[in-house]
């Protein structure tokens, strides 16, 4: 009787237990420390909370900015050779309504990250935690304040003398030309400020529906093969093939023996974000760099220097950085060139 | 060559259900031979013809088919041994099937996509090498035993205690597995606009499906004594370089839906889909089910992120964008037959193709080969399940006629896929993102498809 009783007792003490709820799974998960949070807690609000204090100029970031990121983004952020451009688009009448005007213009082409960014905050946080995109996190504070002050100054949003701080960072807010250009009046997602109602109500008509079948748009000729050869993208069995989109079969991919590591490392090292191993991409393709320098007689003490002091102005107005990977590695990669960059 | 086409016996097969009427099926068995004349009359040496690609059947004259009468080498002799390949691969017969760029839409690799191969796939389940590849800085192949997850708040007084959990840890909860799709945001992202790309693999290949296994986020969160009544959002983060963050309403996790998930189609994620551990985030745009994941703050505020402020944002006709568009609303596309493939020769097809939504599971998939003008509706196969993948077919007896095929999916809110016209009268065709308009195959008359656009 007394042990039933006890029973009871331990079932009304149930819903107690299930308040305190980290008994719920005994042993599993502990506190984070205030030093692990400091090491991971890197966000930045729109409000501005989690921004760390510090200020930089445009002048400081000019610097960085040409040693850093002008290598992907272009010397004025306009690039688009391997990312979208940063800066072009916006007017200072656009500062003045915080609304780009290029944005309900159907026939102006492409959209820059100053024509969308309504909140500043994403800008230095986004660098701060991503960027140099092959050396992400590696800013100070400092240094990204400076690198923001310096992409709204060439989108004419700050002057040339502007010093961004966590200070000011609120008033330089009120300055971006897309501020009053997000709605999230949509019901594409369960937030405040919504509709409630999907914007698209479409029927279901079964039967001699009012719709005129007539083909507005379809791939030209001319880019049939434009991916490949769709008769090699599809299974050779069953009810469908790919068609024949290829005028004449490709040669067999070569294959060296020595495949691999080098190009590897190019891969580990970040190389391949500016060269593709046939084609150009900022920087010259792996095999033309092979095709100028295979011959020299110094081909390999010349490759490995240029990759770790940097190089201008021999294939475009884009310079290479000085990469940090150590001596062996760029030799490695060098003797790989110098021997014709065999995939 | 013709003639023996012509002499090769008739292989059309009564389709089971009747979209045709035995009517109209005489008809197509009566118009064979006038169809061959024109396909090979209108035949040019660069496109191959439908006869040319198929596999003959025919008897020969030696009275069989030679590989029934030759016995080949695998049944007269020995196989390979079992473990042979202690990961085993597809056969090397399928080397066609992979997952694919689309030239020129990235500069970069690793700043990119991979489009899953949905013409060559079969029921609801994507294979988990074939899942479709979204990198925003390149992918890693990350150490368990290092990997941790962390759960803190934007201000302390919004949970009772910030929270670290190895994957062991993670792993001995109680887990739950669960079929999800997962779509791109800005999937048929490049068809806005017009016709731009040939096949289903690239209009609709940012779309995968897989059994995803994990932990409710909000047994998490519970763990840390989160406040819901304040903590309104949360931000999920990435390890990897670009530390990926998007935001999340906690309406969405305390649904219970919401997975911190580590296994898919029975083994752990895939190194290039976030292992060892992601967010499931059923019926929501693939950006947000964070990869790598790292660490989850609860907040009472949105966090407006890179890709909540930069991309993943959807441009309107007047020029605002709309932020936080998440939600994937009803779509679906036929796979087969779909663009860039040939049908073999008229007769018996079974249309098939998948239908998925966001907001629940699809009610009803209707099926036109006229361009819109009359619907069948399709078979749902079995099961039919929550934002998840349905498999849908139809029977058709292909008459040898140029077809516009379409499929049109209702999900169980009433909510019913548009139009082209439908979806741009609201919406522009500036969006990028969330284009679930009805896709529409051409078949031509030489059984080459194509990617068209109707008005």
């Amino acid at each position: 009787m007394s042990s039933c009783r006890s029973g009871l007792m331990l079932l009304a003490a149930l819903p107690l237990l299930a308040a305190a709820q980290h008994v719920a799974y005994p042993g599993i998960g502990r506190d984070a420390t205030p030093r692990e949070i400091a090491a991971w807690d890197i966000d930045v609000r729109p409000d501005f909370k989690g921004l760390p204090k510090g200020a930089g100029t445009v002048a400081q970031g000019q610097v960085l900015w040409e040693a850093q990121c002008a290598s992907c983004h272009g010397v004025f952020g306009e690039s688009n050779e391997v990312f979208q451009p940063i800066v072009g688009g916006t007017s200072a009448a656009d500062i003045k309504t915080g609304r780009v005007a290029h944005l309900r213009d159907n026939s102006y082409p492409g959209r820059t990250t100053l024509m969308k960014l309504s909140t500043l905050s994403t800008l230095w946080d986004y660098i701060h935690r991503a960027m140099p995109w092959t050396n992400p996190k590696t800013l100070r504070p400092d240094e990204v304040y400076a690198v923001t002050a310096y992409i709204l100054h060439l989108g004419g949003v700050v002057p040339a003398d502007y010093a961004l701080s966590d200070a000011n960072i609120a008033d330089t807010q009120k300055l971006l030309p897309n501020r009053n250009g997000m709605t999230t009046d949509h019901a594409l997602w369960p937030g405040p400020k919504r509709a409630t109602r999907p914007d698209v109500a479409a029927t279901a008509c079964m039967r001699d529906c009012a719709t005129e079948p007539k083909v507005a748009s379809l791939l030209p000729d001319h880019a049939r093969n434009a991916h490949g050869n769709l008769a090699e993208q599809n299974r050779a069995v069953g009810a469908q093939r790919g068609a024949q989109t290829a005028t004449a079969a490709p040669p067999p991919a070569a294959k060296a023996a020595d495949e691999g590591a080098a190009a590897l490392l190019a891969n580990k090292h970040g190389c391949v974000a500016c060269h593709g191993l046939e084609n150009k991409i900022l920087g010259p393709s792996f095999r033309d760099i092979a095709k100028a320098y295979g011959a020299r007689t110094d081909a390999v003490a010349h490759l490995s220097g240029k990759i770790r002091a940097g190089s201008s102005g021999v294939w475009g107005a884009i310079p290479m950085p000085p990469q940090t990977l150590g001596e062996a590695d760029a030799k490695a990669i060098a003797q790989w060139l110098a021997a014709g960059a065999r995939k | 060559m013709n003639d023996a086409v012509h002499a090769r016996p008739g292989r059309l097969i009564r389709a089971p259900e009747n979209f045709l009427g035995a009517g109209e099926v005489r008809a197509v068995f009566a118009g064979r031979r006038e169809f061959m004349r024109r396909a090979f009359a209108s035949a040019s040496a660069a496109v191959l013809t439908p006869a040319a690609l198929a596999q003959a059947n025919p008897v020969p004259a030696g009275g069989g088919d030679p590989n029934i009468l030759n016995l080949p080498a695998h049944s007269t002799g020995l196989g390979q041994p079992v473990a042979t390949d202690g990961y085993g691969k597809p056969s090397k017969y399928e080397a066609n099937v992979q997952r694919r760029q689309s030239p020129g839409l990235t500069q970069t690799r690793q700043s990119s996509v991979s489009f899953a191969p949905l013409q060559s796939l079969f029921g609801i389940v994507t294979p988990s090498g074939l899942h479709f590849e979204r990198h925003h800085q390149g992918w890693w192949d990350i150490d368990p035993s290092k990997h941790r997850l962390m759960i803190n708040g934007a201000d302390p007084k919004l949970l009772k205690a910030p929270k670290v959990f190895t994957m062991d840890e993670l792993m001995r909860l109680p887990s739950v597995s669960r079929f999800h799709f997962i779509e791109c945001g800005a999937n048929s992202g490049m068809e806005w606009g017009n016709v731009a790309v040939p096949t289903c693999q690239y209009t609709h290949g940012m779309l995968s499906c897989s059994e995803f296994t994990g932990v409710p986020l909000k047994i998490l969160l519970d763990l840390a004594g989160v406040d819901f009544k304040r903590a309104r959002y949360l931000l999920a983060e990435g390890a990897d370089g670009s530390s990926m963050t998007r935001t999340l309403p906690m309406e969405r996790v305390e649904s219970g839906e919401v997975l911190v998930a580590y296994g898919s189609n029975g083994e752990m994620l895939r190194p290039e889909n976030g292992y060892p551990l992601r967010l499931v985030v059923p019926g929501v745009q693939g950006v947000s089910w964070v990869k790598y994941l790292r660490r989850i703050e609860v907040g009472d505020k949105p966090y407006g992120s890179k890709d909540e402020v930069l991309h993943y944002i959807d441009l309107m006709p007047g020029g605002l964008h709309r932020q936080y568009t998440s939600t994937q609303e009803c779509k679906s596309v036929v796979t087969t037959p779909s663009g860039g493939q040939v049908l073999l020769d008229k007769g018996y097809y079974q249309i098939g193709g998948l239908a998925w939504s966001g907001r629940g599971k699809v009610r009803k998939v209707d099926v036109t080969v006229d361009g819109g003008r009359n619907w069948k509706v399709a078979r749902l196969q079995e099961p039919v399940m929550d934002k998840c993948l349905t498999r849908f077919t139809l029977d058709w007896a292909w008459d040898g006629q140029p077809a516009l095929v379409q499929s049109r999916a209702t999900d169980d809110t009433g909510y019913v896929q548009p139009t082209y016209r439908q979806l741009r009268a609201v919406r522009g065709s500036r969006s990028i993102y969330h284009n679930n308009a009805i896709q529409t195959w051409l078949v031509e008359a030489n059984g080459e498809v194509r990617n068209v656009q109707l008005s």
